[in-house]
Protein backbone atom coordinates (compact mmCIF):
# COMPACT_ATOMS: atom_id res chain seq x y z
CA UNK A 1 0.00 0.00 0.00
CA UNK A 2 1.28 3.49 -1.07
CA UNK A 3 0.68 6.81 -0.01
CA UNK A 4 1.46 9.32 -2.56
CA UNK A 5 1.98 13.05 -1.40
CA UNK A 6 1.16 15.59 -3.20
CA UNK A 7 1.73 19.28 -3.12
CA UNK A 8 -1.10 21.56 -1.64
CA UNK A 9 -0.53 24.53 -3.33
CA UNK A 10 2.33 26.20 -5.74
CA UNK A 11 5.43 26.25 -4.34
CA UNK A 12 9.06 25.83 -4.41
CA UNK A 13 11.43 23.20 -3.16
CA UNK A 14 13.45 24.47 -0.62
CA UNK A 15 15.03 21.02 0.57
CA UNK A 16 14.75 17.75 0.65
CA UNK A 17 15.04 16.08 3.69
CA UNK A 18 13.81 11.94 3.10
CA UNK A 19 15.58 10.52 0.40
CA UNK A 20 14.53 7.02 -1.42
CA UNK A 21 14.52 3.73 0.79
CA UNK A 22 14.57 5.93 4.03
CA UNK A 23 12.46 4.14 6.94
CA UNK A 24 10.00 7.52 7.89
CA UNK A 25 7.42 7.27 10.36
CA UNK A 26 3.93 8.99 10.13
CA UNK A 27 5.05 12.67 10.90
CA UNK A 28 8.55 13.14 9.51
CA UNK A 29 9.58 15.80 7.31
CA UNK A 30 10.24 14.57 3.86
CA UNK A 31 10.61 17.67 1.79
CA UNK A 32 10.63 21.53 2.94
CA UNK A 33 8.46 23.34 0.36
CA UNK A 34 8.40 27.37 0.04
CA UNK A 35 5.84 29.53 -0.86
CA UNK A 36 5.08 33.57 -0.39
CA UNK A 37 8.08 33.42 2.19
CA UNK A 38 6.66 31.02 4.57
CA UNK A 39 8.22 27.45 4.99
CA UNK A 40 6.14 24.48 4.51
CA UNK A 41 6.81 20.88 5.43
CA UNK A 42 6.04 18.27 3.51
CA UNK A 43 5.30 15.36 6.30
CA UNK A 44 4.58 11.48 5.42
CA UNK A 45 1.10 10.44 6.33
CA UNK A 46 1.99 7.01 7.35
CA UNK A 47 5.19 5.23 8.41
CA UNK A 48 6.91 3.33 5.84
CA UNK A 49 9.88 3.62 3.47
CA UNK A 50 10.36 6.31 1.07
CA UNK A 51 9.39 4.59 -1.97
CA UNK A 52 10.05 7.85 -4.33
CA UNK A 53 11.28 11.52 -3.90
CA UNK A 54 9.35 13.05 -7.16
CA UNK A 55 11.21 16.21 -7.05
CA UNK A 56 14.73 17.94 -6.88
CA UNK A 57 15.41 20.94 -4.59
CA UNK A 58 14.38 24.37 -7.09
CA UNK A 59 11.68 23.13 -8.03
CA UNK A 60 8.26 24.59 -9.12
CA UNK A 61 5.44 22.23 -7.87
CA UNK A 62 1.86 23.07 -8.60
CA UNK A 63 -1.33 22.11 -6.41
CA UNK A 64 -1.61 18.60 -6.89
CA UNK A 65 2.16 17.55 -8.26
CA UNK A 66 3.10 14.34 -6.73
CA UNK A 67 6.08 15.15 -4.37
CA UNK A 68 6.84 11.81 -2.70
CA UNK A 69 5.64 8.11 -2.32
CA UNK A 70 5.80 6.02 1.40
CA UNK A 71 5.36 2.24 0.84
CA UNK B 1 8.48 68.77 -0.88
CA UNK B 2 9.99 66.83 -3.90
CA UNK B 3 9.29 66.47 -7.41
CA UNK B 4 9.49 63.02 -7.83
CA UNK B 5 9.80 59.63 -5.44
CA UNK B 6 10.47 56.43 -5.76
CA UNK B 7 8.64 53.85 -4.28
CA UNK B 8 11.10 50.70 -3.66
CA UNK B 9 8.23 48.28 -2.98
CA UNK B 10 5.55 46.47 -4.44
CA UNK B 11 1.55 45.13 -3.37
CA UNK B 12 -0.62 47.43 -1.27
CA UNK B 13 2.53 49.71 0.76
CA UNK B 14 3.56 50.32 -2.89
CA UNK B 15 -0.10 51.74 -3.37
CA UNK B 16 -0.84 53.41 -0.35
CA UNK B 17 2.29 55.22 -0.89
CA UNK B 18 1.86 56.19 -4.41
CA UNK B 19 -1.58 57.51 -3.30
CA UNK B 20 -0.34 59.99 -0.60
CA UNK B 21 2.59 60.73 -3.46
CA UNK B 22 -0.04 61.88 -6.52
CA UNK B 23 -2.34 63.47 -3.43
CA UNK B 24 0.87 66.00 -3.01
CA UNK B 25 1.39 66.68 -6.62
CA UNK B 26 4.74 64.56 -6.10
CA UNK B 27 5.50 62.01 -9.32
CA UNK B 28 5.84 58.34 -8.17
CA UNK B 29 7.75 55.87 -9.46
CA UNK B 30 7.18 52.17 -9.18
CA UNK B 31 9.68 49.49 -9.79
CA UNK B 32 8.89 46.00 -10.32
CA UNK B 33 9.79 42.02 -11.11
CA UNK B 34 9.17 40.29 -14.25
CA UNK B 35 6.28 38.60 -12.17
CA UNK B 36 4.97 41.61 -11.21
CA UNK B 37 4.83 43.59 -14.60
CA UNK B 38 1.05 43.67 -14.98
CA UNK B 39 0.49 44.39 -10.87
CA UNK B 40 -1.67 47.22 -9.11
CA UNK B 41 0.98 49.26 -7.96
CA UNK B 42 2.43 49.37 -10.98
CA UNK B 43 -0.91 50.26 -12.99
CA UNK B 44 -1.47 53.16 -10.30
CA UNK B 45 2.07 54.39 -11.06
CA UNK B 46 3.26 57.67 -13.30
CA UNK B 47 6.29 55.91 -14.06
CA UNK B 48 7.64 52.29 -13.61
CA UNK B 49 10.61 50.44 -14.39
CA UNK B 50 11.53 46.68 -14.34
CA UNK B 51 14.51 45.34 -11.82
CA UNK B 52 14.65 42.06 -12.72
CA UNK B 53 13.23 38.50 -12.70
CA UNK B 54 10.68 37.46 -9.82
CA UNK B 55 12.68 36.37 -6.91
CA UNK B 56 12.97 39.42 -4.56
CA UNK B 57 17.14 38.76 -4.58
CA UNK B 58 17.32 39.45 -7.60
CA UNK B 59 14.72 42.40 -8.20
CA UNK B 60 13.08 43.96 -4.95
CA UNK B 61 16.43 43.15 -3.05
CA UNK B 62 18.82 44.07 -5.63
CA UNK B 63 20.02 47.79 -4.23
CA UNK B 64 22.41 48.34 -7.40
CA UNK B 65 19.24 47.86 -9.85
CA UNK B 66 16.48 49.67 -7.55
CA UNK B 67 19.84 53.05 -7.64
CA UNK B 68 20.08 52.63 -11.33
CA UNK B 69 15.92 52.67 -11.51
CA UNK B 70 16.26 56.06 -9.88
CA UNK B 71 19.05 57.53 -11.67
CA UNK B 72 17.19 56.53 -15.31
CA UNK B 73 14.10 58.19 -13.98
CA UNK B 74 15.66 61.53 -12.22
CA UNK B 75 13.60 60.89 -9.14
CA UNK B 76 14.64 63.21 -5.69
CA UNK B 77 13.97 60.71 -3.49
CA UNK B 78 13.51 56.95 -2.54
CA UNK B 79 10.42 55.66 -0.31
CA UNK B 80 10.98 52.24 0.90
CA UNK B 81 8.05 50.83 2.08
CA UNK B 82 8.28 48.22 4.82
CA UNK B 83 10.36 44.91 4.34
CA UNK B 84 12.64 44.20 1.58
CA UNK B 85 15.05 47.01 1.85
CA UNK B 86 12.96 49.25 4.07
CA UNK B 87 15.43 48.60 7.41
CA UNK B 88 18.74 48.09 5.12
CA UNK B 89 21.32 50.54 6.38
CA UNK B 90 23.63 49.84 3.75
CA UNK B 91 20.79 50.72 1.14
CA UNK B 92 19.85 53.82 3.13
CA UNK B 93 23.41 54.78 2.91
CA UNK B 94 24.04 54.22 -1.21
CA UNK B 95 21.01 56.27 -1.36
CA UNK B 96 22.60 59.34 -0.10
CA UNK B 97 25.80 58.32 -1.95
CA UNK B 98 23.95 58.48 -4.80
CA UNK B 99 22.84 62.06 -4.16
CA UNK B 100 19.24 61.19 -3.31
CA UNK B 101 16.90 61.73 -0.47
CA UNK B 102 16.10 58.68 1.80
CA UNK B 103 12.84 58.66 3.14
CA UNK B 104 13.44 57.50 6.52
CA UNK B 105 15.74 57.52 9.36
CA UNK B 106 19.73 58.41 9.38
CA UNK B 107 21.76 54.40 8.85
CA UNK B 108 22.93 54.93 12.23
CA UNK B 109 19.60 54.91 13.39
CA UNK B 110 18.68 51.53 11.46
CA UNK B 111 21.92 50.08 12.58
CA UNK B 112 21.47 50.55 16.39
CA UNK B 113 18.14 48.84 16.44
CA UNK B 114 18.72 46.22 13.62
CA UNK B 115 21.28 44.21 15.91
CA UNK B 116 17.97 43.24 18.66
CA UNK B 117 20.70 42.69 21.31
CA UNK B 118 22.64 45.59 20.97
CA UNK B 119 19.14 47.81 20.86
CA UNK B 120 18.10 46.07 23.97
CA UNK B 121 21.65 47.32 25.76
CA UNK B 122 20.80 50.57 24.12
CA UNK B 123 17.13 50.75 25.36
CA UNK B 124 18.08 49.66 28.61
CA UNK B 125 21.03 52.54 29.02
CA UNK B 126 18.15 55.15 27.94
CA UNK B 127 15.76 53.94 30.18
CA UNK B 128 13.30 52.04 28.82
CA UNK B 129 12.38 48.50 30.64
CA UNK B 130 13.61 45.52 28.52
CA UNK B 131 12.78 41.57 29.58
CA UNK B 132 15.28 39.39 30.75
CA UNK B 133 17.13 38.21 28.23
CA UNK B 134 20.82 37.04 27.37
CA UNK B 135 23.21 37.99 24.85
CA UNK B 136 23.92 36.14 21.27
CA UNK B 137 24.23 32.15 22.44
CA UNK B 138 27.06 30.18 20.47
CA UNK B 139 25.52 26.50 20.93
CA UNK B 140 23.13 25.16 22.07
CA UNK B 141 24.82 24.14 25.61
CA UNK B 142 25.49 27.40 26.00
CA UNK B 143 21.69 28.20 25.21
CA UNK B 144 20.54 25.67 27.68
CA UNK B 145 22.46 27.13 30.23
CA UNK B 146 21.47 30.42 30.28
CA UNK B 147 17.93 29.30 29.72
CA UNK B 148 18.04 27.55 32.80
CA UNK B 149 19.50 30.88 34.39
CA UNK B 150 16.34 33.20 33.02
CA UNK B 151 13.91 30.32 33.93
CA UNK B 152 11.16 28.21 31.11
CA UNK B 153 9.73 29.32 29.57
CA UNK B 154 11.89 31.49 27.43
CA UNK B 155 11.46 32.95 23.58
CA UNK B 156 14.32 32.06 21.11
CA UNK B 157 14.96 34.94 18.68
CA UNK B 158 17.37 36.07 15.99
CA UNK B 159 19.32 38.51 17.14
CA UNK B 160 19.19 40.50 13.15
CA UNK B 161 15.49 38.86 13.17
CA UNK B 162 12.10 40.49 12.61
CA UNK B 163 8.91 39.16 11.27
CA UNK B 164 8.53 36.56 13.34
CA UNK B 165 10.63 34.25 11.80
CA UNK B 166 12.93 31.70 13.47
CA UNK B 167 10.94 32.73 16.54
CA UNK B 168 9.54 30.52 19.18
CA UNK B 169 8.38 29.83 22.76
CA UNK B 170 9.73 26.80 24.76
CA UNK B 171 8.71 25.21 28.15
CA UNK B 172 11.77 22.75 28.21
CA UNK B 173 15.53 22.27 27.27
CA UNK B 174 14.75 19.73 24.53
CA UNK B 175 12.25 21.75 22.94
CA UNK B 176 15.09 24.98 23.37
CA UNK B 177 17.82 22.57 22.04
CA UNK B 178 14.98 22.25 18.64
CA UNK B 179 14.19 25.65 18.66
CA UNK B 180 17.76 27.09 18.73
CA UNK B 181 19.40 25.15 15.98
CA UNK B 182 16.06 25.83 13.73
CA UNK B 183 16.69 29.84 14.85
CA UNK B 184 20.09 29.30 13.54
CA UNK B 185 19.26 28.16 10.22
CA UNK B 186 16.41 30.47 9.55
CA UNK B 187 18.10 33.40 10.87
CA UNK B 188 21.28 32.50 8.77
CA UNK B 189 19.11 32.24 5.50
CA UNK B 190 16.69 35.12 5.85
CA UNK B 191 18.99 37.55 8.03
CA UNK B 192 22.57 36.68 6.60
CA UNK B 193 23.79 36.25 10.31
CA UNK B 194 23.02 33.02 12.35
CA UNK B 195 23.20 35.03 15.77
CA UNK B 196 20.37 33.86 18.08
CA UNK B 197 19.70 34.85 21.80
CA UNK B 198 17.20 34.31 24.45
CA UNK B 199 14.66 36.61 26.22
CA UNK B 200 12.12 35.87 28.89
CA UNK B 201 8.54 34.90 27.37
CA UNK B 202 5.02 36.29 28.73
CA UNK B 203 2.73 33.50 28.05
CA UNK B 204 -0.18 36.12 28.40
CA UNK B 205 1.02 39.10 27.61
CA UNK B 206 -0.42 42.19 24.86
CA UNK B 207 1.55 43.12 21.80
CA UNK B 208 1.33 46.63 22.21
CA UNK B 209 3.34 49.47 20.35
CA UNK B 210 3.36 53.60 19.98
CA UNK B 211 4.00 55.16 16.77
CA UNK B 212 6.63 57.82 16.92
CA UNK B 213 7.58 60.69 14.70
CA UNK B 214 11.41 62.76 14.56
CA UNK B 215 11.22 65.73 13.32
CA UNK B 216 13.54 67.55 11.96
CA UNK B 217 14.17 69.97 14.83
CA UNK B 218 15.26 66.46 16.69
CA UNK B 219 11.93 66.71 18.58
CA UNK B 220 9.84 63.05 19.08
CA UNK B 221 6.52 62.94 18.80
CA UNK B 222 4.30 59.63 19.93
CA UNK B 223 1.30 59.96 17.90
CA UNK B 224 -0.78 56.64 19.61
CA UNK B 225 -0.43 53.23 20.55
CA UNK B 226 -1.77 50.19 18.39
CA UNK B 227 -2.36 46.56 19.89
CA UNK B 228 -0.90 44.34 18.15
CA UNK B 229 -1.98 40.72 19.90
CA UNK B 230 -4.06 39.21 17.50
CA UNK B 231 -0.82 36.85 15.99
CA UNK B 232 -0.53 33.95 13.90
CA UNK B 233 3.04 32.48 14.08
CA UNK B 234 4.44 35.55 15.80
CA UNK B 235 3.08 37.46 13.00
CA UNK B 236 0.38 40.24 13.40
CA UNK B 237 -2.92 39.54 11.45
CA UNK B 238 -5.27 41.81 13.11
CA UNK B 239 -4.42 45.69 14.89
CA UNK B 240 -6.45 48.18 16.77
CA UNK B 241 -6.57 51.57 18.68
CA UNK B 242 -6.54 52.46 21.31
CA UNK B 243 -5.25 49.25 23.19
CA UNK B 244 -8.10 47.42 25.02
CA UNK B 245 -6.00 46.89 27.48
CA UNK B 246 -3.65 50.06 28.00
CA UNK B 247 -5.00 52.65 30.57
CA UNK B 248 -4.55 55.81 30.28
CA UNK B 249 -1.86 56.00 33.27
CA UNK B 250 0.29 53.27 30.89
CA UNK B 251 -0.22 54.91 27.54
CA UNK B 252 1.12 58.06 29.09
CA UNK B 253 4.43 55.98 30.23
CA UNK B 254 4.85 53.75 27.43
CA UNK B 255 4.49 56.90 25.32
CA UNK B 256 7.17 58.77 26.96
CA UNK B 257 9.13 55.47 27.01
CA UNK B 258 8.81 55.80 23.25
CA UNK B 259 10.20 58.98 22.97
CA UNK B 260 13.21 58.47 25.13
CA UNK B 261 14.04 55.33 22.71
CA UNK B 262 13.81 57.20 19.71
CA UNK B 263 15.94 60.17 20.93
CA UNK B 264 18.55 57.85 21.96
CA UNK B 265 18.86 57.11 18.21
CA UNK B 266 18.47 60.37 17.46
CA UNK B 267 15.82 59.45 15.00
CA UNK B 268 13.91 61.00 12.27
CA UNK B 269 10.78 59.82 10.29
CA UNK B 270 8.12 57.51 10.97
CA UNK B 271 9.00 54.71 13.28
CA UNK B 272 7.66 52.06 15.54
CA UNK B 273 8.52 51.26 19.41
CA UNK B 274 6.91 47.46 20.18
CA UNK B 275 6.03 46.47 23.71
CA UNK B 276 4.87 43.48 25.52
CA UNK B 277 2.40 44.37 27.96
CA UNK B 278 1.93 41.59 30.67
CA UNK B 279 -1.52 40.98 30.93
CA UNK B 280 -1.51 40.74 34.60
CA UNK B 281 -2.89 44.24 35.20
CA UNK B 282 0.49 45.31 37.09
CA UNK B 283 0.97 48.42 34.94
CA UNK B 284 4.63 47.09 33.40
CA UNK B 285 5.66 46.61 30.12
CA UNK B 286 8.86 45.78 28.43
CA UNK B 287 10.85 46.69 24.99
CA UNK B 288 10.74 44.45 22.24
CA UNK B 289 12.31 46.26 19.13
CA UNK B 290 11.55 49.74 17.47
CA UNK B 291 10.90 48.99 13.53
CA UNK B 292 12.57 52.01 11.71
CA UNK B 293 10.36 52.22 8.99
CA UNK B 294 6.42 52.47 7.92
CA UNK B 295 4.38 50.00 10.06
CA UNK B 296 2.13 47.75 7.89
CA UNK B 297 -0.85 48.62 10.39
CA UNK B 298 0.07 52.69 10.04
CA UNK B 299 -3.73 52.96 8.69
CA UNK B 300 -5.25 52.33 12.45
CA UNK B 301 -3.39 55.55 13.51
CA UNK B 302 -4.21 57.31 10.53
CA UNK B 303 -7.83 56.77 11.09
CA UNK B 304 -8.19 58.48 14.61
CA UNK B 305 -6.01 61.00 14.04
CA UNK B 306 -6.47 61.87 10.65
CA UNK B 307 -2.65 62.45 10.10
CA UNK B 308 -1.32 60.98 7.26
CA UNK B 309 2.11 59.42 8.16
CA UNK B 310 3.26 58.92 5.35
CA UNK B 311 2.92 62.77 3.78
CA UNK B 312 4.79 63.06 7.60
CA UNK B 313 7.56 61.16 6.13
CA UNK B 314 7.74 62.76 3.10
CA UNK B 315 7.83 66.29 4.78
CA UNK B 316 10.67 65.30 7.86
CA UNK B 317 12.76 63.89 4.51
CA UNK B 318 12.31 66.73 2.08
CA UNK B 319 12.93 69.08 5.19
CA UNK B 320 9.63 70.60 5.11
CA UNK B 321 7.70 71.73 8.60
CA UNK B 322 5.47 68.90 9.05
CA UNK B 323 1.31 69.07 8.07
CA UNK B 324 0.11 68.45 11.57
CA UNK B 325 0.97 70.78 14.55
CA UNK B 326 3.58 69.27 16.63
CA UNK B 327 2.37 71.36 19.42
CA UNK B 328 -1.14 70.40 19.49
CA UNK B 329 -1.43 67.20 18.71
CA UNK B 330 -4.57 66.05 17.17
CA UNK B 331 -6.69 63.99 20.30
CA UNK B 332 -7.74 60.67 19.22
CA UNK B 333 -11.26 60.34 17.44
CA UNK B 334 -13.20 56.83 17.56
CA UNK B 335 -11.28 53.32 17.54
CA UNK B 336 -9.98 52.02 14.58
CA UNK B 337 -9.36 47.93 13.90
CA UNK B 338 -7.14 46.92 10.67
CA UNK B 339 -7.71 43.08 9.55
CA UNK B 340 -4.77 41.72 6.86
CA UNK B 341 -6.51 39.84 4.36
CA UNK B 342 -4.23 37.29 3.37
CA UNK B 343 -3.67 34.71 0.57
CA UNK B 344 -3.85 31.39 3.00
CA UNK B 345 -6.73 29.40 4.38
CA UNK B 346 -8.27 30.12 7.64
CA UNK B 347 -7.63 26.89 9.72
CA UNK B 348 -3.95 26.12 9.03
CA UNK B 349 -2.67 29.51 7.41
CA UNK B 350 -0.76 27.55 4.90
CA UNK B 351 -0.33 30.21 2.14
CA UNK B 352 -2.08 29.38 -1.35
CA UNK B 353 -0.91 31.50 -4.12
CA UNK B 354 -3.66 31.70 -7.66
CA UNK B 355 -5.17 34.29 -9.64
CA UNK B 356 -8.08 36.26 -8.69
CA UNK B 357 -11.37 35.51 -10.39
CA UNK B 358 -13.35 37.62 -7.98
CA UNK B 359 -12.98 40.67 -5.61
CA UNK B 360 -15.66 42.91 -4.84
CA UNK B 361 -14.16 44.91 -1.30
CA UNK B 362 -16.42 46.89 0.63
CA UNK B 363 -16.72 50.84 0.53
CA UNK B 364 -18.72 53.33 2.42
CA UNK B 365 -18.57 55.63 5.52
CA UNK B 366 -15.78 54.53 8.29
CA UNK B 367 -14.30 52.04 5.49
CA UNK B 368 -10.75 51.89 4.13
CA UNK B 369 -9.44 49.54 2.58
CA UNK B 370 -5.44 49.25 1.08
CA UNK B 371 -4.78 46.86 -1.60
CA UNK B 372 -2.17 45.08 -3.51
CA UNK B 373 -4.34 43.59 -5.71
CA UNK B 374 -7.59 43.56 -7.45
CA UNK B 375 -9.52 41.64 -10.21
CA UNK B 376 -7.61 39.25 -12.48
CA UNK B 377 -4.88 39.90 -10.67
CA UNK B 378 -2.34 36.72 -10.44
CA UNK B 379 -1.20 36.32 -6.57
CA UNK B 380 2.34 34.65 -7.50
CA UNK B 381 4.20 32.34 -4.61
CA UNK B 382 7.39 34.89 -4.84
CA UNK B 383 6.06 37.05 -2.11
CA UNK B 384 4.30 37.93 1.20
CA UNK B 385 0.66 36.35 1.68
CA UNK B 386 -0.61 40.13 2.20
CA UNK B 387 -3.35 40.87 -0.49
CA UNK B 388 -4.70 43.80 1.37
CA UNK B 389 -5.72 45.49 4.65
CA UNK B 390 -9.50 46.13 5.74
CA UNK B 391 -9.23 49.23 8.08
CA UNK B 392 -12.87 50.51 9.97
CA UNK B 393 -13.41 53.16 12.16
CA UNK B 394 -15.97 53.72 14.42
CA UNK B 395 -17.05 56.19 17.22
CA UNK B 396 -15.97 53.60 19.82
CA UNK B 397 -15.41 49.91 19.84
CA UNK B 398 -18.55 48.71 19.63
CA UNK B 399 -19.40 50.34 16.18
CA UNK B 400 -16.06 49.47 15.24
CA UNK B 401 -16.50 46.25 15.28
CA UNK B 402 -20.11 46.24 13.78
CA UNK B 403 -18.94 47.78 11.01
CA UNK B 404 -16.39 45.26 10.81
CA UNK B 405 -18.37 42.25 10.87
CA UNK B 406 -20.61 43.66 8.02
CA UNK B 407 -17.34 44.85 5.82
CA UNK B 408 -16.13 41.34 6.15
CA UNK B 409 -19.13 40.23 5.37
CA UNK B 410 -19.07 41.96 2.71
CA UNK B 411 -15.97 41.41 1.08
CA UNK B 412 -15.28 38.35 -1.25
CA UNK B 413 -11.92 36.75 -2.66
CA UNK B 414 -11.95 34.01 -5.03
CA UNK B 415 -8.99 32.23 -6.66
CA UNK B 416 -6.54 32.31 -3.91
CA UNK B 417 -6.80 30.97 -0.55
CA UNK B 418 -8.39 33.23 1.71
CA UNK B 419 -8.34 34.14 5.87
CA UNK B 420 -11.23 36.34 5.50
CA UNK B 421 -13.52 33.13 7.69
CA UNK B 422 -10.76 33.54 10.22
CA UNK B 423 -12.19 37.43 10.42
CA UNK B 424 -15.93 36.09 10.62
CA UNK B 425 -15.15 34.26 13.63
CA UNK B 426 -12.62 36.24 15.19
CA UNK B 427 -15.06 39.32 15.46
CA UNK B 428 -17.78 36.73 17.22
CA UNK B 429 -15.20 35.65 19.31
CA UNK B 430 -16.01 36.43 23.07
CA UNK B 431 -12.16 37.35 24.20
CA UNK B 432 -11.73 39.56 21.57
CA UNK B 433 -14.86 41.20 21.63
CA UNK B 434 -14.82 41.93 25.19
CA UNK B 435 -10.81 43.47 24.01
CA UNK B 436 -9.20 40.96 27.14
CA UNK B 437 -7.18 38.89 24.85
CA UNK B 438 -3.68 38.51 24.77
CA UNK B 439 -0.86 37.17 22.11
CA UNK B 440 -2.40 33.46 22.95
CA UNK B 441 -6.06 34.41 20.97
CA UNK B 442 -5.39 32.80 17.71
CA UNK B 443 -3.77 29.60 19.19
CA UNK B 444 -6.60 29.27 21.31
CA UNK B 445 -8.96 29.41 18.64
CA UNK B 446 -7.24 26.79 16.91
CA UNK B 447 -6.21 24.18 19.29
Amino acid sequence: MADEIRAEMVANVWKVVAATGDRVDDGDTLVILESMKMEIPVLAESSGVVAEIAVNEGDVVQEGDLIARVE
Amino acid sequence: MFESVLVANRGEIAVRVIGTCQRLGVKAVAVHSEADAGALHVRVADESVLLGPAPAAESYLDIGRVLEAAQVTGVQAIHPGYGFLAENAEFARRVTDAGLVWVGPAPEAIEAMGDKVAARAAMAAAGVPVAPGTDPLPDADAAAAAAARIGYPVMVKAAAGGGGIGMAAVDDEPALRTAYETARTRAERFFGSPAVFLERYLPHARHVEVQVLGLTDGRVLALGERDCSVQRRHQKVAEETPSPGVTPALRERMFAAARRAALAVDYRGAGTVECLVPADGSGEFFFLEMNTRLQVEHPVTELVTGIDLVEEQLRVAAGDPPALDPDRLPEPHGHAIELRIYAEDPKRFLPGPGKITRWEQPSGEGIRVDAGYAAGDTVTPYYDPLLAKLCVWGADRPAALERARAAVAGFVVEGPKCNLPLFAELLQQPEFVSGSYDTGLIDRMRR
